[in-house]
């Protein structure tokens, strides 16, 4: 079971072949067994699970169901939950329980689906390997010596290792991507604006935005109906009409322009991941696309300007965890600058605390200009590169990752190593893009990635691309060995 | 030497919505703690901000207001700093790009009148409130007030002195309860105001270095603190020291200053855009329809009224003061046809000293403006003399009914019968014959003497001029 599609858990929902309840009760099983190993899981709820199974149940029989209902998902532990541990990774929320539901979660449950649980992450999604958790890393089901990536590393393993259908996830800087990339999976990280941020922990206001990791486009198609939409209560989503993101899944690409950035095929691309991407380029022109080669110039500076927005927007985001109303507290502040320094001091890792000094630094009076204001107009500068690409081409096609997921502990103790690896991913997010990542092939086992990047709402045309893709090669039927089996 | 006083005020006036600035939770005052703060206001994980638009009407009402420009494009930003009762950690407010533009207000001090300057008015959030006591020495918060929109008042360093800051103060409350936009109330905190003053010798054009006074809720004691912190600032100039850049709260109860933080000692509040908002749009046509709800402005009802009413700019200014108040004297004037400053002194004189003197609004009244005109209209028509109308008018107050049942009722109608008053006036002089004497034989003072003990005698309902003209020619 835990091989099929989503639409094929739905038909066996559907056929009455399987009960929610039964199919839930599968995956929690799953989950039992194997989540001891990777850790992709901070918090199981069962009982939540059976629960909206049984309704999903009856749903299913008054013939109200829709396209995933009954069909369980995961949800990264940044998504508030209702009554449910909300800890964003941190030792700082490990007591919160969330008093309300992200629309994200929202949606979900409103189209039937069932939560089997929340999904480890980097701490506050400041992480690009899982290994800033406060509960610990997330091991990738191909190699367990390696990282599933991050921040959404959680849920990509968890997708990965077939413990959930699908899962949500959210991308800042490549967070849904590169995890994906990492482990064999689809990730879509959608227009900035398309996926209510309401309830969704922030980390840097202006780039995180929530999106799908499937095993297939198709799937991430189906879960992007459900969670994309307009929401009142965030101002910065997008008033755009609902889609259908299954519809184009099944286009043709003949006369599909496909640009080749030569910034993202140049010096410290992995040439054995060169080869794959190579390999997947080849394919894709047999489906019809034409290949032409792009510049995106400003792509050299958008680790550093990302490190100077991200850490900003965060460092103000996170001053409301101060230990005054919810999550972590010192015990026995002697007065309110000891509650304020202990409880942060206590309450967040060591990358956070690094970027909210980071971010505290480039907003200071003195140095706003000089960084955060020069930051953003170079952000307008990388946007600019796109807009103009995407006069050439259609979409745009190029590693997710450099190379295929380090070793545990390899790059823990070097930030700037660390930082480097989400060159290819953090662009898109500067310019509020929507962008993909699928399998393409393998490298000493491990799984490599290849990013479509899209125009504005273009979801329907990536999926598409992906999806055409994903027809003409098997990567997808293949699973991490002695986990998924 | 002699000192230039240079004051400059920022005006926080609380936006008389609904609900909250940046969420729909209630801004209803007085509210137990914590009862009207939702997930928003608690600044919890995850939670968003979403623009009030009323918050908008009011602020471009008020830009339209004082002629400065309401601007098309306009950027919330967040001030950064720790406190407990700021829930996120920052304050979200504008900054560089404020709603409100440069405009100004004309104020009268001594009967004078002078513009003063308003450099921007934008828009925030109120932080909650940190309760002391109770609490087993440690503190509590209450973050009912965390969200209710503020719009701050920023004006040009234009006054001269206290009683001009106090002058552009009561003006811009007035201004504020014209448009509806609030509520005015000071004690609740919906109107308050911060003060920066400082001293420069005579004639120099640079300003002095300024201190920050904080804690003013009332007119009296923005004039109070105002002095204290003039007579304090020339001595330490004369001293020969420096005056010290900082923020001072004002204790009413020593009627002092003293510092809280100085400038070392301030915030860096890292201000940025925030980026939970996007920049708020303002299109001419929402400004147009804003125009067309616009009231009658304070000033322009004052010209008004000394143009079509003939009035004095006191009393001009005084029955304009609130929109209310100049209401109540229009009806009050139509309904009798009275002289306009027969009713303009019944209103803002025997009025309002009872509104006053029973801590009641000109909304609270217990006489209407048409029963004030009932009894305008028995003093024009010489009924009864202002001297009785005066005890009608208390006994309206009272409530024992309208100026002609009470006239009826006390007999206290004029006495305008020649014959009458002429017994009256026979009466007095034959009772008085030593003052009779001493008037014949030149102490004409005494000629008030007689119309007194004649008033006296008819209880106050001779007609006064009547009175007048029998007893000179009996005398």
């Amino acid at each position: 079971m835990h091989n099929k599609s989503l639409s094929e858990l739905s038909l066996l929902l559907r056929q009455r072949e399987c009960s929610s309840v039964e199919m839930t009760r599968y995956f929690l099983d799953r989950i039992e067994n194997d989540n001891r190993l990777l850790n992709s899981f901070i918090t199981v709820t069962p009982d939540v699970a059976l629960r909206q199974a049984k309704v999903a149940d009856e749903r299913i029989q008054s013939g109200n169901a829709e396209t995933l209902t009954g069909i369980p998902l995961a949800h990264k532990d940044i998504f508030c939950t209702q009554g449910v541990k909300t800890s964003c990774g941190s030792k700082m929320l490990d007591n919160f329980i969330a008093p309300y539901n992200a629309t994200v979660v929202e949606k979900c449950q409103a189209a039937g689906m069932i939560m089997l649980g929340k999904t480890n992450m980097d701490e506050f999604a400041m992480g690009s390997s899982n290994e800033t958790s406060y509960y610990g890393p997330v091991k990738n089901p191909w190699d367990t010596k390696t990282v599933p990536g991050g921040s959404s590393g959680g849920s990509a393993a968890a997708v990965s290792a077939r413990l959930t259908p699908i899962a949500t996830g959210t991308d800042t800087g490549g967070s849904i991507r590169q995890p994906a990339a990492f482990c064999g999976i689809t990730g879509l990280k959608p227009t900035y604006g398309l996926v209510s941020r309401y309830g969704m922990i922030a980390f840097a206001s202006s780039l995180d935005q929530g999106g799908p990791l499937g095993h297939s486009a198709e799937d991430v198609a189906l879960l992007l109906n459900v969670i994309a939409g307009f929401d009142a209560r965030d101002s910065t989503s997008l008033n755009h009409p609902k889609e259908d993101y299954t519809k184009h899944l099944n286009d043709n690409l003949a006369g599909l322009k496909i640009g080749l950035p030569k910034e993202y095929f140049s010096e410290g691309l992995d040439p054995e991941v060169f080869k794959v991407l190579e390999a997947a380029r080849s394919e894709l022109e047999k489906a019809g696309a034409t290949l032409h080669e792009i510049h995106l110039p400003h792509t050299e500076l958008a680790v550093p300007i990302y490190y100077i927005i991200a850490p900003a927007e965060c460092s103000s985001n996170l001053s409301r965890y101060d230990g005054v109303r919810f999550g972590h507290r010192c015990n026995n502040p002697s007065d309110l600058t000891d509650l304020y320094k202990r409880s942060r001091a206590e309450g967040f890792g060591a990358e956070v605390k690094r970027r909210i000094m980071i971010g505290t630094y480039a907003l200071s009076a003195g140095y706003y200009d000089a960084y955060y204001l020069k930051a953003q107009k170079i952000r307008r500068l990388i946007r600019d590169d796109f807009v103009a690409a995407f006069k050439q081409v259609d979409v745009i096609l190029g590693p997710t990752t450099a190379t295929t997921a380090f070793k545990i502990d390899e790059k823990v103790d070097d930030p700037i190593a660390m930082y480097l690896s989400d060159i290819y991913t953090i662009s898109v997010n500067l310019a509020g893009l929507p962008a993909i990542s699928i399998p393409a092939g393998f490298v000493n086992q491990q799984p490599v990635g290849l990013q479509l990047i899209g125009n504005y709402l273009n979801e329907a045309q990536l999926l598409n691309v992906a999806h055409q893709y994903q027809q003409r090669t098997d990567w997808l039927m293949q699973n991490p060995l002695g986990i998924a089996g | 030497m002699t000192y230039e006083t240079v004051i400059g005020l920022e005006i926080h006036a609380q936006l008389a919505t609904k609900s909250k600035i940046f969420s729909s939770a209630s801004t209803t005052y007085g509210a137990s703690p914590n009862t009207q703060a939702c997930a928003v206001d608690l600044g919890l994980p995850g939670v968003l901000p979403v623009l009030n638009e009323q918050v908008v009407r009011m602020a471009a009402k008020f830009g339209l207001a004082i002629g400065a420009k309401v601007a098309p494009r306009s950027v919330f930003a967040r001030k950064n700093y720790f406190y407990p009762d700021l829930p996120k950690g920052y304050q979200i407010s504008q900054y560089e790009l404020p709603i409100v533009g440069s405009g100004e207000v004309q104020i009268e001090v001594d009967g004078e009148e002078k513009t003063i300057g308003v450099t921007r008015a934008h828009l925030e959030e109120d932080a909650g409130k940190s309760l002391h006591g109770d609490f087993q020495g440690l503190s509590g918060i209450d973050l009912n007030r965390a969200g209710t929109p503020l719009l701050e008042i920023v004006s040009e360093p234009d006054m001269r002195s206290p009683k001009e800051a106090v002058a552009y103060m009561k003006k811009m409350h007035s201004l504020v309860r014209y448009l509806e936009i609030c509520d005015g109330n000071m004690q609740e905190g919906s109107f308050r105001c911060d003060a920066n003053i400082s001293m420069r010798p005579q004639g120099q054009k640079e300003l002095g270095t300024r201190t920050e006074l904080k804690n003013l809720n009332s007119f009296r004691f923005v004039e109070r603190a105002l002095d204290f912190e003039i007579e304090r600032q020339i001595d330490v100039l004369e001293s020969g020291a420096q005056v010290i850049q900082e923020t001072r709260l004002y204790d009413a109860d020593k009627n002092e200053t003293r510092p809280m933080r100085t400038k070392e000692e301030a915030n860096d509040y890292r201000y940025f855009p925030d980026p939970d908002l996007l920049p708020l749009i303002i299109e001419p046509e929402f400004l147009e329809e804003i125009k067309v709800e616009l009231p009658e402005l304070p000033d322009d009802k004052k010209h008004r009224f000394m143009q079509e009413y003939d009035l004095s700019l006191y009393d001009a200014s005084v029955l304009t003061v609130r929109r209310e108040l100049a209401d109540y004297f229009e009806e009050t004037l139509k309904a009798s046809g009275s002289e306009a400053n027969l009713c303009a002194n019944w209103v803002r004189g025997d009025l309002t000293a009872l509104l006053n003197k029973n801590n009641l609004d000109i909304i609270e009244t217990k006489v209407t403006a048409a029963e004030l005109a009932g009894l305008l209209r028995r003093i024009t028509d010489k009924t009864i003399s202002g001297k009785i109308a005066k005890k009608v008018f208390d006994a309206m107050w009272n409530g024992e009914g309208d100026a002609d049942t009470i006239i009826e009722k006390r007999g206290l109608k004029q006495v305008t019968d020649i014959g009458a008053i002429e017994n009256i006036v026979d009466e007095v002089l034959a009772n008085n014959p030593k003052q009779l004497n001493d008037y014949r034989n030149g102490k004409e003072k005494l000629f008030g003497f007689f119309v007194g003990q004649v008033m006296k005698a008819s209880k106050g309902k001779a007609n006064p001029q009547q009175v007048n003209a029998l007893l000179k020619k009996k005398l």
